[in-house]
């Protein structure tokens, strides 16, 4: 083992992403990208989650005081209505989805319509006939949650940031090592003194300073535009950062090891991250969903960074509360490097 | 007499393939010694055994009388025939890179001077030319001042003038007393460069020696090349072995006096003649009855 090696290749590889100028940009825009328009989007007043059409009505932009609907349907929030000049055109846009529900103003009978198979539309039509009906205070005592509310913005915040970690790692590792592979790179530099494992340490220690410099970078330009709150230790998260970008570079050593086809690779890291973007709570959560895809979730590393993070995050734990989290990610890692070190060719 | 590399009965299989079969040969310490034959011959398959980058089926490999170890890599450079290099780095930061993967590196200086590549050391390796490249890859395989150079097809894919300046660059090389072992299928550049040199052809050595007792050895007189409207008389009567192409006339003589004697006394035209000596393609054709590049 000679650090004076591994040095080398850090050095080099480091040097090569930097001046990748279009890689990355890309690498600090694309989260900053979907942070930003996540946060305008949830964070606006004028959001709205359901699409509502009504007929008859001159103009596509309704108004709200002239239109003869149920009073307690107009003023559900979320809600956005869309005007149609007849039913013909609200048909038609119901028809493609392009509204989940739609209704007749000023009719006597509230004659509506919805698809069957539209989730959506069932959950409007409840809340129409919901409001058909006068309001029961008394029914269902509502109980406030006790502490400050955790904002969405503040759930998806680090979900964002640590999808981007393993999009990075997954193809920066990955896809890289494959790339020099068939290009003829790591056999020109197996002709060399350079063990296997000096090469692919200097690989997982240079994405790894990558990515924790990418995420710094990104933390504190969306800090700018965006207020975050942080309940526990910015260096617990650190801490749990770096373990899972450990984690995530790992993963990549595992499907560097073989092969020299581009096209093959793109399709395996692809079927690793879309799953893992999914399945890991990056954009919602997986609660009361069916047990065997938990059980997938937790194959992910993304799941318990992402859970540990969250915890720290959002609830103010430290790192003894998150141990479980921690010691997955260790093993999980230590997994993937014996994997990728066994396997690992130089060659074609 | 003490060999710097042995190759003893080397073999190469790929399933029912048989790239190198059973080759044998010595090289001494300060030769170049040069692989030849068409594409396909076992060239490469041959010198990526020698060079521990593939393993062989069977076979021995001495480096300094005993297998190789792991100080190998440290004395031996390498230059492929085909291969690419970290991007998004300059010329000098890539002989750098390189250099810090040795334990006793060359002069990085002395290499770009010998390398030819002064003017070139600041440009991205990924924007220069094709001759460009292959010194550079020429410079990296001289990075740890090597006892052993390995060349494989050095030349292939650069234009006369770019192969006559890499052609150069391994003379200054060979003077300065390094062992090289180049593989080509061009003969000017084996008959340029080598002191010996093994013939392969199907995986196998077919004539070993210097090019002059290969020549010698495989090849007999000189070929009298004129046009056909030189010779008055009728071709038939001429006392040669001959044959005729594209309007010339091809004389395979062993005593060239004799034969310019009797084209003169018969008023031949000897203005345009072309004498041409035998060389290692027409040695590879006599052993093989195929060209080089066929």
């Amino acid at each position: 083992m000679s650090f004076k090696r591994l040095w080398a290749m850090l050095h080099a590889r480091n040097l090569e992403f930097f001046r990748d100028r279009s890689a990355l940009g890309w690498n600090f825009l694309f989260p900053f990208l979907v942070i930003a328009g996540f946060g305008i989007i949830f964070g606006g007043k004028d959001y709205s989650e359901y699409k509502v059409g009504v007929f008859p009505s001159q103009s596509e932009i309704v108004s709200m005081k002239e239109i003869d609907l149920p009073s307690g349907f107009k003023e559900t929030r979320l809600i956005k209505f869309i005007g149609f000049i007849s039913f013909e055109d609200g048909a038609e846009r119901l028809k493609h989805h392009k509204i989940d529900f739609l209704v007749k103003a000023g009719s006597p009978s509230h004659e509506y319509w919805v698809s069957d198979t539209s989730p959506k539309g069932y959950i409007v039509e409840k809340l129409f006939k919901a409001s058909l009906f006068p309001e029961n205070k008394n029914i269902a005592e509502k109980m406030e949650i006790k502490g400050s509310e955790i904002r969405y913005i503040d759930w998806l915040f680090p979900g964002i940031l640590a999808m981007n970690m393993m999009f990075s790692a997954l193809w920066g590792v990955g896809y890289v090592v494959v790339r020099y592979r068939k290009t003829g790179v790591l056999k020109r530099l197996n002709a060399t003194p350079l063990t296997a494992f000096e090469y692919l340490s200097a690989q997982i220690l240079s994405r790894i300073f990558i990515l924790m410099f990418t995420l710094a970078a990104v933390w504190i330009g969306c800090s700018f535009f965006f207020t975050f709150r942080v309940e526990g230790s910015y260096f617990d998260l650190f801490l749990i950062f770096l373990t899972g970008s450990v984690c995530l570079s790992a993963y990549g050593l595992v499907i560097a090891a073989r092969g020299t086809s581009e096209e093959f690779t793109s399709g395996v890291v692809n079927f690793i991250t879309w799953p893992m973007m999914f399945l890991s709570e990056v954009w919602f959560s997986l609660e009361g969903s069916p047990r065997w895809v938990k059980l997938i979730a937790n194959l992910f590393p993304l799941t318990h960074m992402l859970s540990a993070v969250r915890k720290v995050m959002n609830d103010g734990a430290r790192l003894a509360d998150v141990t479980t989290e921690l010691t997955v990610l260790i093993l999980m890692t230590a997994l993937s490097i014996a994997v990728g070190a066994a396997l690992f060719s130089w060659n074609k | 007499m003490s060999y710097l590399l042995e190759i003893k009965n080397l073999v190469k299989k790929y399933k029912e393939v048989v790239a190198v079969d059973d080759i044998s040969f010595s090289i001494r310490q300060g030769i170049c010694f040069g692989l030849i034959g068409p594409n396909g011959a076992g060239k490469t398959t041959t010198i990526e055994m020698v060079e521990d980058i593939i393993p062989p089926t069977s076979g021995e490999i001495l480096y300094k009388g005993k297998p190789r170890s792991s100080l190998f890599k440290q004395e031996v450079g390498i230059q492929f025939q085909q291969t690419n290099l970290l991007s998004s780095l300059t010329l000098r930061e890539t002989l750098n890179t390189f250099r810090s993967l040795y334990n006793d590196p060359a002069d990085i200086e002395e290499i770009i001077d010998i390398c030819n590549l002064r003017d070139i050391q600041k440009r991205m390796n990924d924007r220069i030319s094709g001759g460009q490249k292959q010194r550079l890859m020429l410079a990296l395989a001289m990075i740890n001042k090597p006892e052993l150079l390995f060349l494989d097809e050095p030349s292939t894919g650069l234009d006369p003038q770019a192969r006559r300046n890499l052609w150069s660059i391994v003379q200054k090389i060979k003077e300065r007393g390094n062992t090289i072992i180049l593989t080509t299928h061009y003969m000017e550049e084996a008959q340029r460069l080598c002191d010996e040199i093994a013939i392969m052809d199907n995986g196998r050595i077919i004539a070993l020696g210097t090019p002059d007792q290969l020549i010698k050895e495989h090849c007999e007189g000189v070929t009298v090349i004129l046009p056909r409207n030189s010779i008055k008389i009728p071709l038939s009567s001429l006392p040669f072995r001959f044959r005729e192409i594209n309007g010339r006339i091809e004389i395979r003589t062993n005593d060239i006096n004799s034969c310019l004697n009797k084209l003169l006394s018969e008023n031949a035209d000897l203005t345009e003649m072309v004498v041409r000596s035998p060389n290692l393609e027409n040695v590879f054709l006599n052993l093989t009855g195929k060209q080089l590049r066929e």
